[in-house]
C-alpha cells in the first residue's frame, strides 16, 4: 500500500486525511503531531478559555477514530527533518519513516513583534490547548492582564480572561480594533462593546519593553507610557512554520510555495494549511484551509478536480453578546462600490454593504449578524441584488419557519467553516437518513467549525428530515441566553459558587425572577451546599420557608412522615393554631395539616411552638411520601409500604430538586396511595417492588412508567434514590419527573439509572449522600435566622409625633 | 394637606441584604425599602395588581417582581412594567443614606417631577427634625 505521512495533526492536516478516507484510494498513513492531544478543534479554544467549553468538548476526532481508519498516530513527536530524495521524515525521537507522498501541515506559530522581555515569566501566547490550560491556571480574580493585540484571537482572549477574572487591557497597535475585518464605525462599536463588558482597550500604542524582574510587572509603550501588568499574552498574528520546509530545500517564500493542487516545488510532497503560501497568499481562516484540504484530497487520490480558488473570506468574531461579521471587499473606496448602510449607535447596531454594480462584494455587522448567511451567499454567488434592493437592509418579513431554508439554492453553502452546501445536507438526509443535529455532524461536518450555522442546519433537519425533533436545549432566560446544560459546565469548570457571579460574567448582572432561582438551583445541585447561598436570588418562600398566600400571609406544613401523625404533635398542631389564630386548618392532599394564615413575623415561633421539621411544602423540593397502611393493618397488604415510605422521605427530605417531587408507596397493588400518579412510587407486590416514575395527577394526568422491579425494599429504594439524583441533576429546572421522563425517554432513564454500570450508579448515590450531608432542616433558622430582619418588622428611628 | 417634603430616619442600612427589600411602616403608609447595592430605593409597598407586598419579591435589576403574579414594578418611579400594557404604578419614595442610616423623603415624589430639578431641594442639614415637629401627619 502507498505510504502516506502527514506531519501536523491540527485542522488542516486532519481536515484533509478526512477528505482523503472518503475516496476509494487506500493508504498506509501515519499522522505526526508535536501536541500531544488527539485532534482537536483550535477556533474552539476561546470557548474553553471563557469556560463555555470544556477540552473534552472541542475534540473533533478521538483516538477510536484514528484507530477505526487504521492511522498509525505518534503524538508529541516532533519532525524534525525530511529527505526528500530518499524519502524519508526523520523524528525527535530517532525515528526515521519512509513516505510514498508527504503532506506538510505544520500550521503557523504566534508571531512575537520585536520587543524587549519576552522571555519574563508570565508572557504567553494563546495558540494551543497547553497555552489555553496554562492561561486558565495563571488567571484569576484580581491578576492584571495584558494583551497584546486588538485583532480576532486578542479580543477572544481578552474576553476569556476577563471572565477569569482578570482586570484585562487590550494593547492594540493601529488605531482601530480588528481594523483588517472592521471600519472605523464598526471598530468604535466594537470598542465600547468590549469595553462595556469590562475589558479596557488602549489603541495606537506600540509595546517596546516586558517590564519585570524575572516575573512580568507591566509593559512600557514607545511614547514613554506603561502599564502594570501580571500576564502578557501576545496575539501579534501568526507566521507561517516553514522551516521544515526550507531545510529540505522545497521553495518558501513567507509560506511553503504551493501550486493549484497543493503540491510543493517537489513532487510528491504537498503542504496544506496555514504554512502554505499560494499564488503569494497566506491564509489563517479555517475555511479555506480546509477547502485546500478537499483540493489536496482529490489530486492524491488520483481524483480529478478543480484547482484551490479560494473563496471570499469571512470573520466572525466568538464573543458571546458582542457580534461582529466582516466578509469580502468593505471598504467602498477600494472596492470601488457605493455603500448601503444601518446604524444605531445606541443599540450598538451597525450594518454596511458595500455593492458594486448591483453586486455585493463586501459587508461589515456589529451587533446584529443574523443576516450574514444571506449575505454570505450573495457576495458568494455574485447574485444580482437589482430586484432585492429594497430589501437588502430589512428583509420581508418570513411568512414561516422554513423560508429562509427554501430561498437558499442548493449550492448555498450553510456551513462556512466545513464548506457544507445546502444540497450537501439535503443528500445526506435523503440518502443516509440524517435526522438529528448530531447526526448530521457526523455525517457532513457542518457546524463542527465555529457552530454560527447550527440555527440553519436545524432549519433544514426540520424542512427536510422527517422524523427530525428538535433538541431541547433552549436557553434558560434572556438575562444568561445558556442552555441549561451549558450552564452547568460553566458553573463547573468555572467554579462559580453564587448566583451573581454566574449573572456578572456570563449574562447581563440583573437576572430576573426566573433565571435567579434556576441558577440558584444549579449552583446548589452541582457544590451540594458548598457554595454561596443566595437568598436575594430566590423566591419568597425560599427566604421565609413557608407558602405566601394570596394576602401576604403563610401557610405552614410541618413534615408527618409517611402521613403518619401522633396525638402528642396533633395536640401541638391544636395549640399553635389557637395561639396564632390560624385562620384555616385544611387536610391536605399530601396526608398532612396545613395551618394558613400564619403572619410573617410568628413563623419562628409558630416552627419553634410546633416542634416539628418542614415539611417544604413551599419549595422545589422533596415534598412528601404517601403511604397506605400496608402490612401493619390492611388485610390484603403485601408489603410494609409505611415504614418503608417513612424511610424514603427520611433519606430524601430537606433536598432541593428542580421541580417539586411527591412521592407514594402502597402495601398492594390496589394503590390505594396512588403511588402510580407520583413523581416516585413503590407498589408492593408479593415478593417484589415495582418502582415507577414521571407519574403526575396535577394538571395533567400521566400514569408513571415502571423503571424496574426488584425483590428487596433495600434495592427498591435503592433504585429510587438512584432516578431521584439523575432527575436532580439532568432535568432542567420547573421540569417535572413527568416532562423529564417524556422529554428523554423511559429508556434512556433505564439506561443512565438501572442499567447503567455500578460506578455510574453509585457516583449518583455518592453525589446524594453528599448534598444529604450537608442539608439541614430549614425551620432551624427561625432560632438562627440567615439575616437578622428576615422576620421581624422593622420600626422606623425616627418616631413620628401624631 | 401641606406638601412640604420632610426626611423620616428609617433604618441602618445594613439591616436590609443587598438586592433584597424589606416593610417598613411609616406614619401608616406600608413602604417596600430596597437594597440595590449602590443605592437604596422605596416605593409604597401594594402591587396595583392585587395588592401583593413587593418588599417580599425578588429583585431584577431596577425593577421587583410581585411574589403573587410576578407583575414587575420599577424602583426608580414606581411604573408597572410588565404586563407591559399596563399604565398602573405605585407611590416611590426619594431616598438617602447619612451615617449608614437610610432616609425617606415624605410625601411620595410627584411623578412628573424632572428628577433633576428635584435635586436643588435638598432640606438642609438638620431641618428632618424641625420639618417632623412642623408638620405633623394628617389624621
Amino acid at each position: 500500500m502507498e505510504k502516506l505521512v502527514l506531519i501536523g495533526n491540527g485542522m488542516a492536516g486532519i481536515g484533509c486525511l478526512e477528505q482523503v478516507l472518503r475516496h476509494d484510494h487506500k493508504f498506509d498513513i501515519t499522522v505526526f503531531g508535536d501536541e500531544t492531544h488527539v485532534n482537536y478543534n483550535r477556533i474552539m479554544l476561546s470557548s474553553v478559555l471563557a469556560g463555555e467549553k470544556s477540552a473534552d468538548d472541542i475534540v473533533m476526532n478521538g483516538l477510536d477514530w484514528y484507530r477505526r481508519h487504521g492511522i498509525t498516530l505518534r503524538l508529541g513527536s516532533r519532525i524534525v527533518g525530511i529527505d526528500s530524495e530518499r524519502r524519508l521524515v526523520s523524528a525527535d525521537d530517532g525515528s526515521v519513516t519512509p513516505f510514498d507522498k508527504l503532506i506538510i501541515a505544520t500550521g503557523s506559530s504566534p508571531f512575537i513583534p520585536p520587543m524587549d522581555g519576552t522571555h519574563r515569566d508570565g508572557v504567553f501566547v494563546f495558540r494551543t490547548l497547553d497555552d489555553t490550560r496554562a492561561l486558565l491556571e495563571r488567571s484569576g480574580p484580581g491578576v492584571k492582564a495584558a494583551v497584546i493585540g486588538g485583532g480576532l484571537l486578542g479580543l477572544e482572549a481578552a474576553r476569556g480572561l476577563q471572565v477569569q477574572g482578570c482586570n484585562v487591557t487590550v494593547v492594540h497597535l493601529m488605531s482601530n480594533l480588528m481594523e483588517r475585518q472592521l471600519d472605523t464605525t464598526g471598530a468604535g462599536l466594537l470598542k465600547s462593546q468590549i469595553e462595556r463588558l469590562g475589558v479596557n482597550v488602549m489603541l495606537n500604542r506600540s509595546a517596546s519593553q516586558i517590564l519585570g524582574n524575572g516575573k512580568v510587572e507591566g509593559i512600557s509603550f514607545k511614547d514613554g507610557s506603561g502599564i502594570e501588568a501580571d500576564l502578557v499574552i501576545i496575539a501579534a498574528g501568526i507566521k507561517p512554520n516553514v522551516e521544515l520546509a526550507r531545510t529540505a530545500g522545497l521553495r518558501v517564500n513567507r509560506g511553503i510555495v504551493v501550486d493549484d493542487f497543493m503540491e510543493t516545488s517537489h513532487p510528491g510532497i504537498y503542504a496544506v494549511g496555514e504554512c502554505v503560501e499560494h499564488r503569494g497568499v497566506c491564509y489563517g481562516l479555517v475555511a479555506p484551509l480546509l477547502d485546500q484540504g478537499k483540493v489536496l484530497a482529490a489530486a492524491i487520490t488520483g481524483n480529478c478536480a478543480p484547482g484551490f480558488a479560494p473563496a471570499v473570506p469571512a470573520t466572525k468574531l466568538k464573543i458571546m453578546g458582542v457580534e461582529v461579521f466582516s466578509a469580502g471587499t468593505w471598504d467602498e473606496a477600494s472596492a470601488g462600490g457605493e455603500v448601503v448602510r444601518y446604524e444605531d449607535p445606541s443599540l450598538g447596531v451597525y450594518k454596511k454593504l458595500v455593492v458594486k454594480e448591483n453586486k455585493l462584494v463586501g459587508f461589515i455587522l456589529v451587533g446584529d449578524t443574523a443576516e450574514s448567511p444571506r449575505y454570505l451567499e450573495m457576495l458568494r454567488s455574485g447574485k444580482d441584488l437589482a430586484s432585492i434592493r429594497k430589501h437588502l437592509l430589512f428583509p420581508p418579513p418570513a411568512e414561516d419557519d422554513g423560508q429562509q431554508v427554501a430561498e437558499m439554492a442548493d449550492s448555498a453553502t450553510v456551513c462556512g467553516c466545513m464548506g457544507v452546501t445546502k444540497g450537501a445536507i439535503l443528500e445526506a438526509i435523503q440518502q443516509e437518513g440524517v435526522c438529528t443535529l448530531a447526526q448530521l455532524k457526523d455525517a457532513t461536518r457542518a457546524s463542527t467549525g465555529c457552530g454560527s450555522c447550527t440555527d440553519l442546519c436545524r432549519g433544514l433537519l426540520k424542512a427536510a428530515a422527517p422524523e427530525f425533533e428538535e433538541e431541547s436545549a433552549k436557553v434558560l432566560c434572556a438575562c444568561v441566553p445558556f442552555a441549561e446544560e451549558q450552564l452547568r459546565e460553566m458553573v463547573r469548570s468555572q467554579r462559580l459558587r453564587s448566583v451573581q457571579d454566574v449573572l456578572d460574567i456570563y449574562g447581563n448582572g440583573a437576572g430576573c425572577e426566573k433565571c435567579k432561582p434556576a441558577l440558584s438551583y444549579i449552583l446548589d445541585v452541582i457544590w451540594c451546599g458548598d457554595h454561596q447561598e443566595d437568598r436575594s436570588a430566590r423566591f419568597i418562600n425560599d427566604r421565609v420557608h413557608a407558602n405566601i398566600q394570596k394576602d401576604g400571609t403563610f401557610s405552614v406544613v410541618p413534615r408527618m412522615r409517611g402521613g403518619v401523625t401522633s396525638p402528642d404533635e396533633l395536640r401541638r398542631i391544636a395549640d399553635v393554631a389557637d395561639k396564632y389564630s390560624v385562620r384555616m386548618v385544611k387536610v391536605t392532599g399530601s396526608q398532612r395539616l396545613d395551618l394558613l394564615g400564619v403572619k410573617k413575623a410568628d413563623l419562628p415561633k409558630v416552627w419553634a411552638d410546633l416542634g416539628m421539621p418542614s415539611g417544604q411544602a413551599y419549595t422545589k423540593g422533596v415534598r412528601m411520601v404517601k403511604t397506605c397502611v400496608g402490612t401493619e393493618f390492611c388485610r390484603f397488604g403485601v408489603q410494609d409500604s409505611t415504614a418503608t415510605g417513612i424511610e424514603l422521605e427520611r433519606r430524601l427530605e430537606n433536598l432541593f430538586t428542580p421541580h417539586k417531587v411527591k412521592m407514594g408507596v402502597v402495601g398492594c397493588p390496589r394503590n390505594c396511595a396512588e403511588a402510580t400518579v407520583k413523581d416516585i412510587g413503590l407498589i408492593g407486590q408479593e415478593g417484589s417492588w415495582q418502582v415507577v416514575v414521571g407519574g403526575a395527577a396535577g394538571k395533567t394526568v400521566r400514569k408513571a412508567d415502571v423503571l424496574v422491579t426488584v425483590e428487596t425494599t433495600e434495592k427498591a429504594l435503592e433504585a429510587a434514590f438512584i432516578f431521584f439524583q439523575y432527575y436532580r441533576e439532568q432535568a432542567n429546572y420547573l421540569e417535572r419527573t413527568y416532562d423529564f421522563v417524556e422529554r428523554v425517554g423511559i429508556e434512556h432513564v433505564r439506561r443512565e439509572t438501572i442499567y447503567a454500570s455500578p460506578a455510574v450508579k453509585q457516583g449518583l448515590l455518592d453525589r446524594l449522600a453528599k448534598s444529604k450531608a450537608l442539608s439541614y432542616d430549614a425551620w432551624l433558622e427561625g432560632a438562627k435566622p440567615r439575616n437578622t430582619t428576615q422576620f421581624v418588622e422593622i420600626q422606623p428611628l425616627d418616631k413620628v409625633t401624631q | 394637606m401641606s406638601r412640604k417634603s420632610r426626611w423620616i430616619r428609617i433604618t441602618e442600612g445594613e439591616n436590609i441584604p443587598v438586592r433584597e427589600g424589606r416593610a417598613i411602616e411609616v406614619e401608616g403608609r406600608g413602604l417596600a425599602v430596597f437594597n440595590l447595592g449602590d443605592r437604596f430605593l422605596a416605593v409604597e409597598n401594594r402591587c396595583p395588581h392585587r395588592g401583593g407586598p413587593l418588599s417580599d419579591g425578588i429583585v431584577a435589576g431596577s425593577v421587583v417582581v410581585c411574589p403573587l403574579h410576578a407583575w414587575k414594578v420599577c424602583l426608580e418611579d414606581g411604573q408597572v412594567t410588565k404586563p407591559a400594557d399596563q399604565t398602573a404604578c405605585v407611590a416611590s419614595y426619594r431616598t438617602r443614606v447619612e451615617g449608614g442610616v437610610i432616609s425617606i423623603q415624605f410625601p411620595a415624589q410627584e411623578r412628573a417631577v424632572n428628577p433633576a430639578a428635584a435635586e436643588l431641594l435638598p432640606l438642609p442639614a438638620g431641618m428632618e427634625e424641625q420639618g417632623l415637629k412642623l408638620e405633623p401627619a394628617a389624621g
